[in-house]
């Protein structure tokens, strides 16, 4: 598993395989949006009931979860899950997933963490927010912010261990197998299954399950 | 015959034989290795979750999806100190900050 390719430079940033793949996810996500909600009526066809099976499962969850006087933050975490699961799962049709990049899932773990401190000040107001860094006992100041900027370490280091390391088992396996006939088909299916379509929808869950807990938790 | 001081010297002499570079990979490789003995912990953390969880549905079978969304979300968060043994490992042997 090699790092993440420079295909170029614009006026100094560099253009990276993980800016160019999280654009194709953000096309096959729009693709797959159009595509199920396409031509909606009263009466849902088959597609329609597909999108009205996931927004409702997401907003079952986000009201399970969050609570049902949060329901406005369930379009963004919706939003959240469909990219990573498209690109955590993106190892399938041999993309190098943009998640297995520290960059990627540094990025996502600070909206959620401003997104928690944001909201915590907007609906406890400044007094309560700072109190809230005081409990149980104000000498555990130091303890509760260095936990507050532990949550987005913890949280981007978790999906990109996850991803970096399932694709390097997943590189070391297939160096291994090289030299054999027809080994390389068979036998990393059940590996892919595993590290790309498991791992990789169950990490996007937990990253959109913790982001809802932290925006709740910092709200409430 | 050789004393406590001398050890240190001769070990010191022993390495001094060999290139820098390659001690140096050689001493992050066995790091590699020893990080990831921080993965006994989330085993164990995660082992426990998942036995809970199972005690968990025995007792309650109605309330299946909720204990497995917890137990996930648990298991999740026990295998962060793992993660980061593994960045550890990662970065020793990719990314060494004592190759220069």
């Amino acid at each position: 598993m090699e790092g993440p390719k420079i295909y170029g430079y614009i006026y100094g940033f560099p253009i990276t395989q993980t800016l160019v793949n999280t654009w194709i996810i953000m096309v096959m996500i729009l693709v797959v949006c159009a595509i199920l909600t396409k031509n909606m009526q009263k009466r849902p066809g088959k597609a329609q009931v597909i999108a009205e099976t996931i927004v409702t499962v997401m907003d079952s969850l986000v009201g399970q979860t969050m609570g049902k006087d949060k329901m406005k933050f369930a379009p963004w975490m919706l939003a959240l899950i469909m990219f990573l699961a498209f690109s955590n799962t993106s190892g399938i049709y041999g993309l190098r997933s943009p998640t297995a990049d520290l960059n990627c899932t540094v990025g996502l773990a600070l909206m959620t963490f401003f997104m928690t401190q944001f909201f915590g000040l907007k609906s406890k107001g400044l007094g309560g927010y700072l109190k809230g860094f005081l409990e149980p006992m104000p000498f555990l100041l130091p303890i509760n912010i260095i936990g507050e900027f532990a949550n987005p370490v913890s949280l981007s280091f978790r999906l990109f261990g996850n991803m970096l390391g399932g694709g390097i088992i997943m590189a070391l396996l297939y160096s291994a197998l090289a030299g054999l006939y027809f080994f390389p088909i068979v036998l990393p299916v059940p590996f892919h299954f595993y590290f790309d379509i498991f791992s990789g929808l169950l990490q996007s869950f937990i990253f959109t399950m913790l982001s809802m807990v932290f925006i709740s938790g910092a709200m409430d | 015959m050789i004393g406590d001081a001398n050890i240190v010297d001769f070990l010191l002499q022993f390495l001094g034989q060999f290139d820098g570079i390659d001690v140096i990979k050689a001493f992050s490789a066995i790091g590699a290795g020893t990080a990831m003995i921080a993965g006994v912990g989330p085993g164990i953390g995660q082992g426990f979750a998942a036995g809970k969880g199972a005690e968990a549905v025995g007792i309650r079978p109605d309330s299946q999806s909720d204990i497995i969304r917890t137990m996930l979300l648990g298991a999740a968060v026990a295998e962060t100190t793992g993660i980061y043994g593994l960045i550890v490992a990662l970065i020793l042997l990719f990314a060494n900050p004592f190759m220069g």
